[in-house]
């Protein structure tokens, strides 16, 4: 391992495993050294929490959470990742059968354009806190974006590695930050394998292998943001995309947390989970409701969620039947039909990931888990802009025309009315 | 048959420091208990009290992800490479 001066400005909180609760001190390794759980950081309960209103005077990024992000002191990397649109989508509401809903827009995070950006920022703080010069992940490809880009920020070498048939857009969205960028020929369960030997070994900060318990933590700002925007109040119903299954986990208890803070009074949201058919073990173990999850091999365009042994899969599962909540899948067919609807109702284009998170809501309407004073927020994690492949074939083509005002007017006049 | 095991580093405080380790055993099973009847420590780590393994604990044989070929009934050959890796996140 090579490592290089503490940084003084930061430091890393201590752990705890959610298994056992063997307690750690602040350290690059997520497992617990007494029974291979999962560690979580340790924050002081006595520690002051801010109101509102000292919220509201921050800074408009995930930051403005600081007391509820697992670092003390002040990080150095990505100060400004977070703080996305909440986009209210009136026309989607009746479709849902629902009263109002919003997309919490994670397509538009600094800088990378998904919510990778937030794990990743707390993530590479941590590798500051322990002195370590060299970050990477095993990705699906919206992580190795997100590592990729901030690691070129902070000036720190990366090491990515990737299944071989990532889509164009995420492989030159990574590779353009000239980081190691290695495909590995294989699945993400494969490459993730692969990268919990290569932490072991070299001793660098994989931010989802042994910087994972800091890492983590930065999914919960998705849910804080959603309730500072929603004017310091829950929604009734959140759906989450689920890859690992960490993201609707932590999105319970972000909740929860400023709801024991005094932040936010009323019910927690519903929390509802959706996944593509084709790799859907989160949602068939929600389904079964035995605890065990069984691992699955993806077979699905949506490849930023093709996680067929996700390790949070089983937290995910009960998070989701504890909020009262439940999970769906949706096929690639269906997922294609979501992402145009998406950009059709909200003017929001989204990746593969994004397209299951609305065709399942709508499987989940359908299955008549929704109400009708409901206020549902949609995540949407990613940018359609880094998936277009899944498109080919669903678009029309446009007409070509001479540079004459003539032939305009005729296509005008052969257009129907209501698209005009 | 003689399987060579790869421990994560976070066990390795239970082997005397040992990385690997080399057992023998007709299936997963056999070498895991091989393994923790040598480690008495690191038995419980790598499965239950009924013998199972833990869902956070995934084992590979010459990296395959044995829940698909059968668990710890999965048959080893001599020389077959195994390597346990605890649960990680997704991407």
């Amino acid at each position: 391992m090579t490592a290089v001066a503490v940084s003084p400005r930061v430091r890393a909180l201590p752990l705890r495993c959610r298994n056992c609760g063997a307690e750690t001190d602040a350290a690059p390794v997520a497992i617990c050294a007494e029974c291979l759980g999962p560690l979580e950081p340790r924050y002081d309960a006595a520690r002051r929490l801010p109101t509102r209103e000292e919220i509201a005077s921050r800074g408009p990024s995930l930051w403005r959470y600081r007391e509820w992000l697992p670092l003390e002191g002040d990080p150095p990397y990505s100060p400004d990742t977070g703080f996305t649109p909440l986009v209210e989508v009136p026309r989607l509401a009746p479709l849902l059968g629902v009263a109002r809903v919003w997309v919490k827009n994670d397509a538009v995070s600094h800088p990378s354009l998904s919510f990778k950006d937030r794990v990743v920022a707390a993530a590479i703080n941590a590798a500051a806190a322990f002195g370590l010069d060299t970050v990477g992940c095993a990705s699906t490809g919206n992580l190795a974006n997100a590592v990729a880009a901030q690691a070129a920020r902070a000036g720190l070498p990366a090491w990515i590695f990737i299944p071989d048939n990532l889509e164009y857009g995420k492989v030159v969205g990574t590779s353009v930050y000239a980081p190691n960028l290695v495909r590995i020929r294989g699945t993400y369960d494969d490459v993730n394998r692969l990268c919990a030997q290569v932490a072991d070994r070299f001793g660098w900060g994989i931010v989802n292998v042994n910087l994972r318990s800091y890492y983590g933590e930065g999914s919960k700002t998705f849910a804080f943001e959603i309730a500072e925007q929603l004017g310091w109040r829950f929604p009734t119903a959140v759906v989450a995309p689920m890859a690992g299954g960490s993201l609707v986990s932590k999105l319970g208890k972000g909740f929860r947390e400023f709801l024991s803070a005094g932040l936010v009074e009323g019910e927690l949201p519903r929390l509802y989970g959706a996944q593509a058919s084709g790799c859907a073990p989160i949602v068939r173990l929600v389904e079964r409701g035995d605890g065990q999850l069984i691992p699955e091999i993806p077979d699905t365009i949506a490849r930023s969620i093709a996680i067929g042994s996700p390790a949070d899969g089983a937290y995910a599962a009960e998070s989701i039947r504890q909020s009262g909540g439940w999970a769906a899948s949706v096929s690639d067919a269906e997922l294609v039909r979501g992402i145009l609807l998406l950009a059709e109702t909200a003017g929001i284009f989204t990746e593969t990931a994004g397209g299951v998170t609305l065709a399942s809501a709508l499987e989940l309407a359908r299955q008549g888990h929704f109400r009708p004073n409901d206020e549902v927020v949609l995540c949407i994690t990613g940018n359609g802009l880094k998936t277009v492949e899944a498109l080919s074939g669903s678009l029309g083509e446009a007409p070509v025309l001479a540079p004459r005002l003539r032939d305009v007017a005729d296509l005008v006049a052969r257009t129907s009315p209501s698209s005009r | 048959m003689s399987v060579t095991l790869s421990l994560p580093a976070v066990l390795t405080r239970l082997t005397d420091g040992a990385r690997t380790i080399e057992a023998s055993g007709a299936t997963v099973g056999d070498v895991v208990s091989d393994v923790a009847g040598r480690f008495p420590q690191l038995g419980p780590r790598l499965r239950d009290e009924q013998g199972n393994p833990y869902s956070f604990v995934t084992f590979y044989l010459n990296d395959e992800d044995i829940r698909f070929t059968g668990g710890f009934a999965t048959v080893v050959r001599d020389g077959d490479e195994l390597i346990i890796v605890p649960a990680i996140a997704g991407g």
